[in-house]
C-alpha cells in the first residue's frame, strides 16, 4: 500500500427534510489513524450527518465510500457490520442485563439448539474489557455502573467487531476528567490500530488535544477543513459560527418601561442558586450559559413548573406564587419552551387549535367553541407573524421548524403576556426562519413586551438582547450590557474561569 | 392540507365503505347461501341490527372519549354488570314498591349514579397515584366483579317491571328505544368531542400530554370527568337492556370492554391517543354487529364470528399502519 487510502468518505451529501435542507453537500474523510474533529454549533447538521452514515436516513444525493469502496448504508447494523461503530451520546443499554449481553447484544454467541454459549461470552467479554482497562467484568448488571463506566460498555460494543472508523457523538459529555482521561487512552490505542476515528465534540480543549483534523459544518454546509496542529480556537470558531446571519450586535436604543418581572434569591435544590435579576417592559434579556447552567430550569420555576425551595417572584413589583403553569399562565408568564415539539405543541392538531388552546375556555359561545373567534385570532397572528401555512387546518406537525416556533410564539402573544420567555428559540430552524425569529423577537421588545431569551448560541444572544446574564453552573455569574459584551468577557464567564475569581474574591 | 385532509376522509370514512360492503356482501352471498328466504337487508332486520348494537355501542362511544384521551377503561364490563344489578335489585325494595311506577326513574338514577361512581373511583386513582389506567382498571375490572358476585351470589337477579318492558320495548318513528339512546348518546358525544373545549382538551391531552400541562389544560380532573362519563354510559347501556330483559347473571358484561375496543379501534381511533372520532365509533360498532348478523345469515357456524372479526381487526390495523407510515415519517426529524 503505497498512499493510504481513506477508511471513510462522505462525498456531496445533501439531505432534505420537510422545510429544511439539513446537509448541504458535505463532504468528509477520514484516513487510517486518524482522529477527525467534526464541528459545528446545534443544528448545524452533525446529527443529521451521522445518522446518513448510520443508514438512518437516506442521503437524497452523494455517496459513502468505505476504504473508497461505494457503500449504500441501510442500518446502524449494517454499518457495524462494514466496520463503521458509532458510540452515542445518548446510552441506549439495557440496565437490567449483564455487561456481556449489552455488549454482544443481537449477536450472542450460540450453542446447539440456539442456546446462549455463556462460557465464550463471558470470554470473549473480557477479553474486550481488558483492552478497555475497566474495573468490572462480564457478569456486571449494567444498571450498577456508573455514567462513565456504561460508557466504556457502549465502546465495548464497537470493539465486538474489528471497527475500521469508529464515530464518537460528545463522548466526555458525563465524564469526569479522571474519566476521560481513561477514553482518551482507548482511542490512542484505537488510533495505533489504524482505526479511523470521528470525534464529535464542543470542547475546544479536547479537540485540541487528541484530534489530527477538524471538519465544521454550518447550516448544513460544509465549511472547511483545518489541520488541528496548524489552527487556533479562533479560527475554528469563526468556521462554525460564519456571519452568514446577521447577527450583528444589538444596538437599538428604545425606551424602557416599568419592571415587569423581578426575581429575588431563587433557589432550586442543585439546579440553580441565588439567582436575582430585574426585566423591564419593552426590554430583552438574554440567559447566555453552557447546557446544564440551569437557564432552562429558571426558565422552568417561572412557569410554574418547578417549585422553588427558596426566594421571591414579583410581578409589577407584587409578589406572586406560581406553582403550576395554570398560574403563571394566569399572571401573564408565557412560556416558548425549548422542546418545541414535545412540550411546545401538539403535534397532530391543527394550526388555530394549538394557537388557541391556552384561552379555548373564553372562546366559547354558548356550550360550544366558537369557530369564528377562534380563526380570528390566527389569522391575526398568522398576519402579524407571517405564519406560512396553506391554511388554519393544516396539522402543525406538518410545517417547518421555523412556522411551528412562530405559532408557539402567536399562541403566547394571543395571551397578551406580562413576561414572554423564549428557551432556545432558534433550535433546529433553518437560517432563513432564524433570522425571522429574531427579527419577531427584537421587535416584541420594541413594542414593549418583556422578553426572557435562552440560548446556547452567543451570536444569537448578541443579536437580541439588551442586556444578557451569564450563568455557570446554577449561577448567574455576571450582567452585561450590550454596550460592555464581548464574545471573550462572555466566553470567561459562563465557562467558570471568572466562577474561581468570584468565590476568591469575596 | 390536502393530502391531511384526504388522508382523515380516508380513515374516518373507511368504516362506512366497510359496512357497504359487508352490507353487498351479505346480500349477494345470501341469496345462494341463507338457509331463510328473507332477504339480509330487510328492513325489520337492520332495525333489528341497531337495538342490537346499543349496549356495547353506547360503552365504545364512551371509550372512544377515553381512548382519544390517551386512557383506557377495562372496568366497563363489570360496571355494566353492577349497574344492572342496582338496577333490578332496587326496584325490589319495599321504598320502592311503595313508590309505584316512580320507582322506575329511581332506580334508573340509582344504576347510573352506580356507574358514574364506580368511573370516578377509576378515574381519581388514575389521576392521583399516576399509575397507568391499564393498570388500575384492569384491577377495578376484577375488583367490580368481585363485588357484583358479592351482591348477588352465583344467582340471577330478576325483576320484572312490565311498565319498563313496555317502555324498553316500544318504537318511537320505527326506532327501538334502545336505538334511540344509542343515537341520542353517539350525537351528544359527537358535539362534546366536536365543538365543547372539553372535547378539544381531550384531543390535545391524548396527543401530548406535556404541551397540555403547559397550555395551562388541568389534565387530572379532566380524565376524572372522562371516567365518571363512560361510568355513566356503561351504566346506561345496562339500564337500557335490563329494562327490557329483567334478569342479570352475574357474569353479564363481561368481554364486553374488548368488544368495545375493538369496534372503536375499528373505528380508526387510536390507542395511542389524541386521535379519533365518535361517528367512526358507532360506524365500528356496527360494522361488528352486521358481520356477526350477516355470518349467521349466510349460515356460518356461530363459533366462526369471533375468529372472522378479529382477522378483520388485525387487518384493518395492518392497514392503518401503511396508511400512516408516511405521515409519521415527516414528523420524525
Amino acid at each position: 500500500m503505497t498512499a493510504p487510502i481513506p477508511v471513510l468518505r462522505l462525498e456531496g451529501i445533501v439531505k432534505t427534510f420537510p422545510g429544511v435542507r439539513a446537509l448541504d453537500g458535505v463532504s468528509l474523510s477520514v484516513m487510517p489513524g486518524e482522529v477527525h474533529a467534526l464541528m459545528g454549533e446545534n443544528g448545524a447538521g452533525k446529527s443529521t450527518l451521522m445518522k446518513v452514515l448510520g443508514g438512518i436516513h437516506a442521503p437524497d444525493t452523494g455517496q459513502i465510500f468505505i476504504a473508497e469502496e461505494p457503500t449504500v448504508m441501510t442500518s446502524p447494523q449494517q454499518a457495524k457490520a462494514k466496520g463503521v461503530v458509532f458510540i452515542h451520546q445518548e446510552l441506549s443499554l439495557a440496565d437490567e442485563l449483564s455487561v456481556a449481553e449489552n455488549i454482544f447484544l443481537g449477536e450472542l454467541p450460540l450453542k446447539s439448539f440456539g442456546r446462549v454459549d455463556w462460557t465464550k461470552l463471558y470470554a470473549d467479554t473480557d477479553a474486550i474489557l481488558k483492552t478497555l482497562n475497566v474495573g468490572f467484568d462480564a457478569k456486571t448488571r449494567v444498571g450498577d455502573l456508573s455514567i462513565a463506566n456504561q460508557q466504556m460498555v457502549e465502546i465495548g460494543r464497537a470493539l465486538t467487531v474489528n471497527p475500521r472508523a469508529v464515530i464518537f457523538d460528545e463522548p466526555t459529555a458525563s465524564l469526569t476528567d479522571a474519566e476521560k482521561v481513561v477514553l482518551f487512552k482507548v482511542i490512542a490505542d484505537l488510533q495505533t490500530k489504524g482505526v479511523g476515528i470521528i470525534y464529535i465534540s464542543h470542547r475546544m480543549e479536547e479537540i485540541f488535544k487528541i484530534t489530527d483534523r477538524i471538519s465544521v459544518l454550518r447550516d448544513g454546509q460544509y465549511r472547511g477543513t483545518l489541520t488541528t496542529a496548524d489552527t487556533s480556537e479562533d479560527e475554528v470558531t469563526q468556521l462554525m459560527i460564519g456571519r452568514s446571519l446577521d447577527l450583528s450586535r444589538n444596538t437599538s436604543h428604545h425606551a424602557l418601561g416599568d419592571v415587569a418581572l423581578e426575581v429575588r434569591g431563587l433557589c432550586c435544590g442543585k439546579l440553580f442558586h441565588d439567582v436575582s435579576f430585574a426585566l423591564r417592559k419593552g426590554e430583552v434579556l438574554g440567559f447566555y450559559g453552557l447546557v446544564g447552567a440551569g437557564r432552562t430550569e429558571i426558565a422552568e420555576t417561572l412557569f410554574g413548573l418547578r417549585t422553588p425551595r427558596a426566594g421571591q417572584i414579583l410581578l409589577n413589583g407584587q409578589e406572586v406564587k406560581i406553582t403550576s403553569p395554570i398560574e403563571a399562565i394566569r399572571h401573564g408568564i408565557s412560556l416558548v419552551p425549548e422542546d418545541r415539539k414535545h412540550q411546545g405543541l401538539v403535534l397532530g392538531m391543527n394550526c388555530r387549535d394549538n394557537m388557541t388552546l391556552p384561552q379555548i375556555d373564553d372562546l366559547t359561545a354558548g356550550p360550544f367553541v366558537s369557530d369564528g373567534a377562534e380563526v380570528a385570532i390566527f389569522d391575526h397572528y398568522r398576519d402579524k407573524l407571517d405564519i406560512r401555512t396553506p391554511g388554519w387546518h393544516q396539522t402543525v406537525g406538518n410545517l417547518s421548524g421555523g412556522n411551528q416556533q412562530k405559532i408557539v410564539i402567536g399562541k403566547w402573544l394571543s395571551m397578551r403576556p406580562q413576561v414572554l420567555i423564549v428557551d432556545e428559540p432558534t433550535r433546529g430552524i433553518d437560517v432563513g426562519s432564524k433570522a425571522e425569529i429574531h427579527n419577531l423577537i427584537r421587535d416584541l421588545g420594541a413594542q414593549g413586551y418583556a422578553v426572557i431569551v435562552i440560548s446556547s448560541e452567543m451570536p444569537e444572544v448578541l443579536h437580541v438582547s439588551d442586556r444578557i446574564i451569564a450563568m455557570f453552573s446554577g449561577r448567574v455569574m455576571r450582567e452585561f450590557t450590550s454596550e460592555e459584551v464581548t464574545e471573550d468577557n462572555l466566553v470567561q464567564a459562563i465557562s467558570g474561569i471568572e466562577a474561581n475569581k468570584f468565590v476568591e474574591g469575596r | 392540507m390536502t393530502t391531511a385532509r384526504y388522508r382523515d376522509a380516508l380513515k374516518y370514512g373507511a368504516i362506512w365503505v366497510f359496512i357497504l360492503v359487508e352490507l353487498a356482501f351479505f346480500s349477494i352471498a345470501g341469496e345462494f347461501m341463507s338457509t331463510s328466504d328473507k332477504a339480509f337487508m330487510d328492513f325489520d332486520n337492520m332495525l333489528l341490527l341497531l337495538k342490537q348494537s346499543a349496549p356495547i355501542g353506547i360503552i365504545a362511544l364512551g371509550m372512544t372519549i377515553i381512548m382519544i384521551n390517551g386512557n383506557i377503561d377495562l372496568s366497563v364490563g363489570a360496571t355494566y354488570a353492577l349497574a344492572a344489578i342496582v338496577l333490578l335489585d332496587s326496584m325490589t325494595w319495599p321504598a320502592l314498591q311503595a313508590m309505584g311506577d316512580w320507582a322506575i326513574p329511581v332506580a334508573w338514577g340509582l344504576a347510573l349514579l352506580t356507574g358514574a361512581v364506580l368511573g370516578a373511583i377509576n378515574g381519581l386513582i388514575v389521576w392521583k397515584t399516576g399509575v397507568d389506567a391499564f393498570i388500575v382498571t384492569l384491577g377495578s375490572m376484577l375488583g367490580y366483579r368481585g363485588l357484583v358476585f358479592m351482591i348477588n351470589g352465583e344467582q340471577p337477579t330478576s325483576h320484572l317491571n312490565w311498565t319498563l318492558v313496555d317502555f324498553a320495548e316500544a318504537q318511537f318513528l320505527g326506532l327501538h328505544t334502545a336505538t334511540w339512546f344509542l343515537l341520542i348518546t353517539a350525537l351528544a358525544l359527537w358535539l362534546l368531542m366536536t365543538r365543547t373545549v372539553h372535547g378539544r382538551n381531550a384531543y390535545a391531552i391524548g396527543n401530548n400530554r406535556e404541551a397540555a400541562v403547559n397550555a395551562g389544560i388541568r389534565v387530572g380532573p379532566h380524565m376524572v370527568w372522562n371516567f365518571v362519563l363512560i361510568g355513566f354510559l356503561a351504566a346506561l347501556s345496562a339500564v337500557v337492556f335490563y329494562s327490557e330483559s329483567g334478569s342479570v347473571n352475574p357474569n353479564d358484561g363481561m368481554l364486553f370492554e374488548l368488544w368495545a375496543i375493538t369496534a372503536v379501534v375499528l373505528g380508526g381511533t387510536k390507542l395511542t391517543g389524541g386521535y379519533g372520532s365518535i361517528l367512526s365509533t358507532l360506524g365500528g360498532v356496527i360494522a361488528i354487529q352486521l358481520l356477526r348478523k350477516g355470518l349467521g345469515h349466510i349460515g356460518a357456524a356461530t363459533e366462526t364470528v369471533n375468529l372472522v372479526i378479529g382477522l378483520i381487526l388485525i387487518a384493518v390495523l395492518l392497514l392503518d399502519r401503511q396508511l400512516n407510515r408516511k405521515g409519521q415519517e415527516e414528523l420524525k426529524i
